[in-house]
């Protein structure tokens, strides 16, 4: 006998689960806002190795007479970040140089010094909304013909899942939000509808093999066929990409860990939201 | 036909194995030398360190060739830095993107490039003696007397006449010399000066001095600039990130190889190969045939890309078990495996592929190379997981060796 998972009877748990943890992030950011890095912001933000304990917060008290509102955190590898919109490029040095006299550091501690204008952000935030609505739009088009319509929106919403659901992340875990979200969002996008498809491709099969009575079953064996494709694609990329979280620099673990989360979301979706999601609409719009 | 395959599989895991050693070590036959590709890779500023500016041109209605006349002479100035492979290029309408690996002062940088670099010679009545217009040449050379660095001007025919005119005018009067507005030197003139020669002293070091010569020489930009972006990476950063993005590299690769050998055995065992093929045209093509420069989120986007690449050999494979538990033979159900996950591969991939341009059309920058790191992976992964698997899997089939359907996921 064959076995089959009952995926879509539970749809109202699994769209839960997502409805939490979306409803967290966006209260998150809501009332804490997202962490807008200069990229999008405009300002400078510098980056020094300390390489041994220190307190970011007399840190913070000496470094405010360059600016009151100067933002001093630590990160990961006892390395500190100064970030602030008002500071000059000469302030830079002397910042550098208060930071050297006051831990005996070397010149190579400096990490980096960005200095970017206001004009880049506006910018950035219009090319990522326009990539992700065209990218969006054209994989909505593509699924909508090698498909049907109703599985296109089904997929469409399941990546806003997963964009929201990575969104949420980086709202509650204040990672800072610069360009390369841009790129992490869109790679979360491309991998997510990747997972979708294969399970639709299956369901595609299924139902001109007409083996299944109904469209529940038909997306439940669909789902179950392709399981274990789905957990080991996701093994697989986590294995390289969890490496170079774990092992990697901060710069590259800002990085990794939305794609850690978009992935797993993606697979998620794929399974719990896209395909019960089709299931509801086929009910609803073509077989009553 | 058993022979012939076995000898043909044989031969092309030597062949991978034989091509992977020479990109990881290279290789010298006789006079050619093939170089590892650690040594052939550009690295990226964030990776090797240095500062990368992005000037706007301040004035909105700028025309094409203005725009090429200031990143010329830009080009110019940072080339008389003498640092190795800098990056001066036009982005977008009016802005001019530089890169100076090795230099790690944002403000020493900002000067070199920025400075609008008008030279003035001003007289004692506020009257304008000579321009950079005026000067044929600028070359750094050390006074004889005082031991200091100092730029030494050779002036055109007209720079020439007018000068020796000045300085007759201004005999023991002092002459100040601008640049940008901001006062650099003010010489006493001694002497009447016909031979179209002067002298800027005031440098504090060499440095100094072959900056002030490099902006004078290269003549004064047409436009106002401001600094848009600034980033400066020190040396550091790269220095520990290569590394440590190596180890997570071979550390990730061996999981994902082991997985799939334990997971599929005898084709997970293919597909790792599979896998070294996927890497070996990816790293070519990277390296040698678009000469990509390697930045941090390349890494990322390379190391995602192994582990997305084995994906169509886990549809394949999932597909082939499947037609090994209906019952089929293992020849017929490899053939059916391959031709029946080949829809999936073929939409799930393309709707990848869609993404990927759209983000590299709109996007720039950082987000461009990594758009097109995702392209180029899907594409090679594609054909190494299709086409790569099926000859491997084939021949070693054929070949024989081992023929129990068991090794094979049924």
């Amino acid at each position: 006998m064959e076995r089959v998972f009952k995926i879509v009877e539970r749809k109202k748990i699994w769209f839960s689960i997502s409805l939490i943890i979306i409803m967290i992030g966006m209260i998150t950011w809501m009332f804490k806002g997202l962490n807008l890095g200069i990229d999008f912001k405009g300002g400078t933000v510098i980056t020094i190795k300390i390489g041994k304990p220190f307190d970011v917060v007399e840190l913070r008290k000496y470094l405010e007479k360059y600016d009151p509102q100067i933002d001093v955190r630590e990160i990961e590898g006892h390395e500190v970040t100064i970030r602030s919109n008002k500071i000059t490029t000469n302030e830079v040095n002397q910042i550098f140089n208060d930071a050297k006299r006051k831990y005996g550091l070397k010149d190579d501690a400096l990490r980096s010094v960005d200095t970017i204008g206001p004009t880049i952000g506006k910018e950035l935030r219009r090319s990522a909304l326009i990539s992700n609505l065209l990218a969006t739009l054209g994989i909505l088009i593509y699924v909508s013909l090698r498909f049907e319509l109703w599985s296109g929106v089904a997929a469409i919403i399941a990546l806003i899942h997963d964009l929201l659901i990575t969104l949420s992340v980086y709202a509650v875990l204040q990672i800072p939000v610069n360009s390369s979200f841009i790129a992490a969002m869109l790679t979360i996008l491309g991998y997510s509808i990747n997972d979708t498809i294969v399970v639709f491709d299956r369901i595609r099969e299924n139902s001109k093999l007409g083996k299944y009575d109904d469209f529940e079953t038909l997306i439940n064996a669909s789902i179950t066929q392709t399981l274990s494709r789905s957990i080991n694609t996701v093994l697989t990329t986590l294995f390289t990409i969890t490496a170079i979280y774990i092992l990697g620099v901060p710069s590259i673990k800002e990085f990794a860990l939305p794609l850690i989360i978009g992935i797993i979301s993606g697979a998620y979706s794929s399974i719990f939201i896209a395909s019960p999601l089709w299931s509801i609409f086929e009910k609803r719009y073509k077989r009553v | 036909m058993k022979t012939r395959d076995r000898i043909k599989f044989i031969l092309s895991v030597f062949l991978i194995f034989f091509v992977s050693y020479v990109l990881l070590f290279g290789i010298v036959v006789g006079d050619y030398q093939v170089k590892p590709l650690s040594k052939v890779v550009k690295l990226g500023l964030d990776l090797k360190g240095g500062v990368y500016v992005e000037e706007e041109i301040v004035d909105k209605n700028v025309s094409k060739d203005t725009v090429e006349r200031t990143r010329d002479l830009i080009e110019l100035r940072v080339n008389s830095l003498g640092v190795s492979e800098p990056v001066v290029a036009i982005t977008g309408s009016n802005r001019i993107r530089v890169e100076i690996p090795g230099i790690y002062d944002p403000k020493a940088a900002l000067e070199q490039i920025g400075r609008t670099g008008k030279l003035r010679f001003v007289g004692p009545n506020n009257d304008e003696i000579l321009t950079g217009k005026d000067v044929k040449d600028a070359v750094v050379s050390v006074d004889q007397r005082t031991n200091a660095p100092v730029v030494q001007l050779k002036l055109n025919q007209e720079g020439a006449k007018k000068f020796a005119e000045a300085t007759k005018k201004y005999l023991g009067k002092q002459i100040a010399i601008y640049m940008d507005d901001e006062l650099i030197s003010a010489p006493t003139v001694r002497d009447v000066i016909p031979n179209g020669e002067a002298i800027i002293t005031g440098s504090r070091n060499v440095e100094e001095a072959k900056r002030l010569a490099g902006i004078i020489k290269s003549g004064a930009l047409p436009v106002k600039l401001y600094p848009a972006t600034i980033r400066a990476i020190g040396p550091s950063l790269g220095a520990e990130a290569i590394p440590t993005s190596l180890k997570a590299a071979t550390i990730g690769i061996i999981l994902v190889m082991l997985f799939m050998l334990v997971y599929y055995k005898i084709p997970g065992f293919i597909a790792d190969l599979a896998l070294i093929v996927y890497m070996i045209i990816t790293a070519l093509i990277f390296t040698v045939v678009l000469k990509t420069t390697l930045t941090l989120p390349g890494i990322a986007g390379l190391l995602l890309s192994i582990g997305m690449a084995v994906d169509a050999n886990v549809l394949i494979f999932e597909r082939i078990k499947e037609e090994l538990r209906l019952g089929k033979s293992l020849r017929t159900a490899i053939d059916a495996g391959f031709k029946r996950a080949f829809s999936s591969i073929l939409d799930s991939n393309i709707t990848t592929l869609i993404a990927g341009f759209v983000l590299y059309f709109v996007g720039t920058g950082a987000v461009k190379g990594f758009a097109l790191t995702l392209i180029i992976g899907v594409l090679s992964s594609m054909f190494t997981a299709i086409t790569v698997t099926r000859f491997l899997l084939k021949s070693f089939v054929n070949s024989g060796w081992i023929t129990n359907s068991k090794f094979y996921g049924a």
